[in-house]
């Protein structure tokens, strides 16, 4: 007779599916976060020092310069996206699915094409700018400046903010907005204390993934900003291609997750967080 | 009059959403090679891109890596998936979970250093050799992909019905062969979404690769990156147009084949 398990109890099998994930996630998650502390807090010799954190003073501006923008481009998105989330739900179904099909497929092109294309069109010797002076128009000199690279923050992350708002939008019931409005309350109303409340939670989502993108970025400073504007991601980028400066990049690393981490906790809280995964 | 502005409002924003991308694809087509002024026709720069052996290394380097980790990715994360089911420790679950997840909550920067100081720190244990590579990047990607794994399976393992398996055991089934032949069936469309997802993820990635990589071993949005950094070349027009055609036909593919699903699935009565 073969040992078989009871029907509640787990086989070896069962038990040992894991184990090859879990040495995974120890060896490449755990290790490498590790080795951010590790470089965090010692220098270039690898004896512990606290004099990394003090180094990142000089950087202040360019965190202080990341953390403004991706707030900036964050509200646009919002205040962009959600009322085009809302008015996408309120479709008919097969309009809706071509329109996902159009919000898409600028998030799968990749982002260093949808970047490039944004500069192609807004340099200096751009077709935005030719067609300007083709109507006797001034020049636009935007690549380059913070507006630039805000605008290319907003262009390259407003469908990461529609997406998770669009999907809870379209589950949300429509009886609740009919009640409200049988209840007596006015659009604006059925808007701010019915609708809105309902889709916290998409909007808890879309910020995240228009925030964190947004603060950690260094292509779209690279290009929209023509090299002029520095941000907390062309920074560490710069700081990690010398072997000298690795200990700074991992301070800077880790205060950047530090960040994330405290605002995704307050974001959390504002929703259940149901939000996540539905990226796709 | 509602209905009118709502439509003009979305008319307008995705207008503003494609002006770029399609400006890109009309000049890729410019034979004149400016920006500002469209002078004619032509294939040249799609000519150039073909010629390029680098950009076609580079494709190449990216689907030997995109199917290599996603593959991976997918089995290490579907076993996963089926342990963590039928683990009974809260915390555990819980802290394999979070830890899964990291990744996903990190800024891909922040992924790259970490991975990349990873690969230094054991580098210089091993006496200096150079790692970076495919390797690590292989290692990069599978990292990264795998809480997509876990977020598309992991369902689909709450929705089965234990008593199936438990009456192939009751029959004689070993637990692992339970598995392959009752369970594996009902949650293989997870897992079909599963390699999608993550083989995208992983021809799509720039950020991480940048950090994990080496000039040996260069994938498409590597390529991109670095003959975007100085000048404008048009054939990176070309090329960009050419991923914006095959990104939209697979998207049409896919919707096309969802719908046809879905109806499939009404029909079936659900």
């Amino acid at each position: 007779m073969k040992n078989r398990t009871s029907p509640r109890g787990r086989s070896v099998f069962q038990k040992a599916a894991a184990a090859p994930h879990v040495v995974w996630a120890v060896m490449f998650i755990i290790a490498p976060m590790l080795f951010v502390l590790y470089f965090a807090f010692t220098d270039t010799d690898g004896n512990f020092t606290l004099s990394n954190i003090a180094a990142i003073g000089q950087y202040g501006n360019t965190i202080l310069l990341s953390i403004a923008f991706a707030l900036i481009a964050t509200v646009v998105c919002l205040l962009i996206g959600y009322p085009l989330a809302y008015f996408m739900s309120r479709t008919s179904p097969r309009t809706q699915k071509v329109l996902l099909v159009l919000l898409m497929l600028p998030m799968w092109c990749n982002l260093l094409i949808r970047t490039y294309a944004l500069m192609a069109l807004l340099d200096n010797g751009g077709l935005l700018n030719s067609l300007l002076e083709s109507i006797g128009l001034p020049r636009l000199s935007i690549v380059g400046t913070n507006f630039g690279v805000i605008l290319g923050m907003i262009y390259d992350f407003l469908p990461y903010m529609v997406l998770p708002i669009f999907t809870v939008m379209t589950k949300l019931d429509k009886r609740y907005v009919e009640a409200a409005h049988d209840l007596g309350c006015n659009g604006v109303r059925t808007m701010t204390r019915v609708v809105f409340p309902l889709t916290v939670s998409g909007v808890v989502s879309g910020v995240t993934m228009v925030f964190v993108p947004s603060i950690s970025t260094f292509y779209i400073s690279q290009k929209l900003g023509a090299g002029k504007i520095d941000l907390v991601g062309d920074t560490i980028e710069r700081l990690f291609q010398n072997t000298s400066t690795y200990n700074i990049g991992a301070t800077m690393s880790l205060g950047m997750m530090i960040l994330i981490i405290l605002s995704v906790c307050i974001m959390n809280r504002f929703s259940d967080g149901e939000g996540r995964g539905m990226i796709i | 009059m509602m209905k009118f502005l709502s439509r003009f409002y979305m008319a307008i924003i995705f207008l503003l959403l494609y002006t770029p991308i399609l400006v890109l694809i009309i000049f890729s087509f410019n034979e004149g090679g400016t920006l500002s002024e469209f002078t004619g026709v032509s294939l040249t720069w799609y000519g150039e891109l073909f010629s390029d052996e680098e950009a076609l290394s580079a494709l190449i380097n990216s689907l030997i890596l995109a199917v290599s980790a996603s593959v991976i990715a997918t089995i290490i994360g579907t076993f996963a998936a089926l342990g963590l089911h039928h683990m009974r420790n809260r915390y555990i679950k819980g802290a394999i979970n979070t830890v899964t997840n990291i990744p996903m909550m990190n800024p891909d920067i922040v992924t790259g250093v970490s991975m990349m100081l990873l690969f230094v720190a054991v580098s210089a244990m091993l006496g200096s050799r150079d790692l970076f590579g495919f390797g690590t990047l292989l290692i990069a990607h599978v990292t990264f992909d795998l809480p997509y794994v876990l977020l598309s399976v992991t369902p689909r393992f709450k929705a089965l019905d234990k008593s199936m398996s438990e009456a192939a055991q009751d029959l004689g089934c070993t637990p692992a062969r339970a598995f392959f032949m009752v369970d594996l069936p009902e949650i293989l469309p997870g897992i079909v979404s599963a390699l999608m997802m993550s083989f995208t993820l992983s021809l799509d990635d720039f950020v991480i690769s940048h950090f994990v990589s080496s000039p040996n071993f260069q994938t498409l949005p590597l390529y991109v990156y670095n003959q975007t950094a100085h000048n404008v070349k048009f054939s990176m027009y070309a090329l960009c147009a050419l991923i914006v055609f095959i990104i939209l036909a697979i998207l049409l593919v896919v919707n096309f084949a969802g719908s046809f699903r879905s109806v499939r699935h009404r029909k079936g009565g659900a």
